[in-house]
């Protein structure tokens, strides 16, 4: 009689408590390997870490909408404004990217599941625990200031503030370490997709018939194996100092404070581009599909993307014309830095051409992905015009640096992003997320980022330079700085409209269907949300939009592509 | 899917997804290594007090040792390929040797220089580099000998076969560099540095 007893798999257990469903429920996302699981993993947590930054730089933005605020203290300013930019490049940025880099590529490319999919699962944890070692400094980092001090090194954490003497306790390590940490599991997920984009791609899917997506991943991964290293690198030095009395960055014993910012630059420059590549993929996805055309130039697409990050790795000492360099390396930097225009021209036209002459539908993917392009455009103008190292002399350190670099991270990758999250979401949870509150959004946050973010590029030129925590009233920035407060509200407002759009549509969303967009990769072959196993046979394809080949079998790409 | 016309005559064949994430892995040590080789170099004579890197006595067999276990590994890819255990075992149990021998010479080595020449990481700019450049290369050598250990002793109880040539191989590149690297660093300390 004992076997009756026992369950059954698979079938309805009377009597289990509720606490006990949750729990199995909790257990398998903890301990799942699924590439599917794990890209939403990736992607819940970057939201919940782009609420939390949003957060800080709101009350930097309240601290700094009048003169002589006393909203925040000097201190904790210093550690808002650390935070805000570290959590938001490594936190957010990186996870973003990492989340529908895991979710798709499989799917893309036709493949059951990641290359490794426990290294996988390892790579998400090591960015997740890193996350939280980073804010964990919040309540238990020993600093300056006592308990409870987080970083507030900035973001680059130049020598010699870093140094023992300038930054006692331990708020710095926190930094450091976490970093480290998190640069543990990007490295893991950088291989993991190049292994995956290489080594697993279904039967007729060549190099050049992949997604431009799974493309500027590669890309990107390519680009993150050597430049999260340098800054790992780098902060193993840090700590060599800080611990066991090294001399790399002290100047006293012959060390160097420049040397930190090469190696952080060599870092940070290159990082823009990993963030930055796979929103050039998502637009190239939504544009393609929303102009009902294929992508204009698909091979010069790709070339481009692998020009920018050989590009990229030689342009990092643009951040550093005001230290004293020689006039040699100034001009090899300038040139250089403008040198990034070309390739990313080359995308810019390809992406217009694609537009061009298209039947465009403007739902909010799309309407994200169009502000991109203008955005875009206007950040890479700036970029230029700090390319020019005696521009970059006068605006160095001041707000017109912080305006180019938001319009480039904000204007361009968060827009991408969000136009990700309503082309993808559909195909992830099984329903719409809601068009009206999408537009709410997008307006929302377009007139937001505009209001703040062109302002600041006046405050910047009057002179306004980062990382003060208040200023004086006679300087006559008290206007500009107002409205760009009012303007990082308005962007508050909309993030808060997509949670709730996210929240409300996974509940009363209306169902999906495997392919909502009418769009042309293999994600859309399969059911929303699709099945553990991806796809009941493998498929095969011969073009590049292996899905216009099954809708029109009587005109299909591949009779055309080559 | 079944709409999909299946063309079965097209050969398919992709890289090995070891071999392309070994090879990546790969690129982000070299930049590590890059990073920590370029900060000794610009250090190099930048110290303001001694011990100076006169006090470094070249390793050559040290350097042998590590460089011929390269050279046994790849006797034991050779013999793991064709299928001979006993002889893959032998030759992979040699090339632990050596990494062995590599990393005791080392310690006496660095024994010598805190104890007689009063070099640490801490006493100057020339040790924080030193220690740190050599270090790293050294815990890269106690990674790949752990790895290494475990096969052997995999092997020991006999779950290594034949059809773990792919594995195998993809262990060993990772030795090899850890040998390149060691030409590397070997050159720019004790040939260049001194």
């Amino acid at each position: 009689m004992a076997e009756q007893t026992l369950p059954i798999p698979g079938a309805l257990v009377a009597g289990r408590s509720r606490s006990a469903a949750l729990l199995e429920w909790l257990h398998s996302w903890v301990v799942t390997v699924d590439h599917k699981k794990l890209g939403i993993l990736y992607i819940v947590y970057a939201l919940v870490f782009l609420l939390i930054a949003g957060v800080e730089a709101m009350a930097i933005r309240i601290q700094l909408a009048v003169p002589h605020n006393h909203f925040l203290s000097p201190e904790l300013y210093n550690e808002f404004f650390t935070m805000h930019g570290t959590t938001m490049v490594f936190l957010v940025g990186m996870t973003f990217i990492f989340g529908f880099g895991n979710y798709f590529i499989p799917l893309m490319i036709g493949a059951r599941d990641m290359a490794f999919p426990r290294l996988n699962a390892f790579s998400f944890w090591m960015t997740a625990f890193g996350g939280l070692l980073l804010y964990f400094s919040f309540i238990g980092g020993f600093g300056l200031y006592g308990m409870g001090s987080a970083p507030d090194i900035s973001w680059w954490a130049y020598a010699p503030l870093t140094a023992k003497a300038f930054s006692p306790g331990h708020s710095t390590d926190y930094w450091a370490l976490a970093l480290i940490v998190t640069g543990f599991g990007t490295l893991g997920a950088a291989i993991n997709i190049l292994a995956t984009a290489f080594s697993m791609r279904c039967r007729g899917m060549t190099l050049l018939r992949m997604p431009l997506f799974v493309w500027l991943m590669i890309v990107a991964s390519g680009d993150t194996l050597i430049v999260i290293t340098p800054l790992t690198a780098a902060q193993v030095m840090l700590l060599i100092d800080r611990y066991l009395g090294g001399h790399f960055f002290d100047t006293q014993a012959g060390g160097s404070a420049t040397v930190w910012m090469h190696f952080f630059w060599i870092f940070g420059h290159p990082e823009v581009y990993v963030l930055i590549l796979p929103a050039f993929g998502v637009a190239s996805e939504v544009i393609q599909v929303f102009s009902r055309k294929a992508i204009f130039g698909y091979p010069a697409m790709v070339a481009a993307s692998v020009g920018i990050a050989f590009v990229s790795l030689s342009v990092w000492a643009h951040h550093m014309f005001t230290i004293g360099m020689t006039s040699a390396s100034n001009a090899f930097f300038a040139l250089s830095t403008m040198m990034v225009g070309i390739p990313t021209g080359i995308k810019i036209f390809n992406w217009v051409a694609t537009m061009w002459g298209g039947k465009i539908r403007f739902a909010t993917p799309m309407l994200f992905c169009t502000a991109f392009l203008f955005q875009f455009l206007c950040a890479g103008l700036t970029g230029i015009m700090l390319a020019v190292a005696p521009w970059d002399w006068q605006l160095h350190n001041s707000y017109f640096v912080i305006a180019h670099f938001h319009y480039t991270l904000t204007g361009s990758f968060v827009f991408c992003f969000f136009a990700a999250i309503y082309y993808w979401y559909p195909k992830i949870i099984g329903r719409m997320l809601d068009e009206k509150l999408g537009k709410w959004h997008f307006w929302l946050f377009f007139i937001g980022f505009h209001t703040t973010f062109d302002t600041m590029h006046f405050v910047g030129i009057l002179g306004m330079p980062r990382s003060i925590y208040t200023f004086e009233p006679d300087r006559g920035w008290n206007t500009l700085n107002m409205i760009v407060s009012v303007g990082g509200a308005i962007q508050a407002i909309a993030v808060l409209i997509l949670v709730w759009n996210i929240i409300n549509s996974y509940l009363h969303g209306p169902l999906a269907g495997n392919d909502p967009w009418d769009a042309w990769t293999l994600e859309w072959s399969i059911p929303s949300p699709p099945p553990p196993y991806n796809f009941a046979t493998e498929p095969v394809v011969r073009s590049r939009r292996p899905l216009w080949d099954i809708k029109h079998p009587n005109d299909p790409d591949w009779k055309y592509e080559r | 899917m079944s709409s999909i016309p299946i063309f079965v005559d097209e050969p398919w064949r992709l890289p090995s997804r070891g071999r392309v994430a070994m090879l990546s892995l790969i690129i982000g040590e070299s930049a590590i290594f890059t990073i920590f080789v370029v900060a000794y170099v610009y250090y190099i004579g930048r110290s303001t007090y001694g011990p100076t890197p006169q006090v470094l006595d070249t390793p050559w067999f040290n350097t042998v040792c590590l460089l011929s276990s390269s050279v046994s590994i790849l006797f034991a890819e050779r013999a793991i390929e064709q299928g001979r255990i006993r002889n893959f075992a032998i030759w992979w149990a040699v090339t632990i040797s050596l990494g062995v021998i590599f990393l005791v010479g080392t310690a006496i080595e660095w024994k010598r220089l805190i104890y007689s020449d009063g070099l640490s990481i801490r006493s100057n700019l020339f040790g924080t580099t030193f220690y740190s450049l050599v270090g790293l290369h050294a815990t890269h050598v106690v990674v790949g000998l752990i790895m290494l250990s475990l096969v052997m002793i995999f092997t020991i109880f006999g779950f290594v076969e034949q059809r773990h040539t792919e594995r195998i191989r993809v262990l060993s590149l990772y030795w090899h560099f850890v040998d390149a690297v060691w030409v590397v660093v070997f050159t720019v300390v004790y040939l260049i540095g001194k």
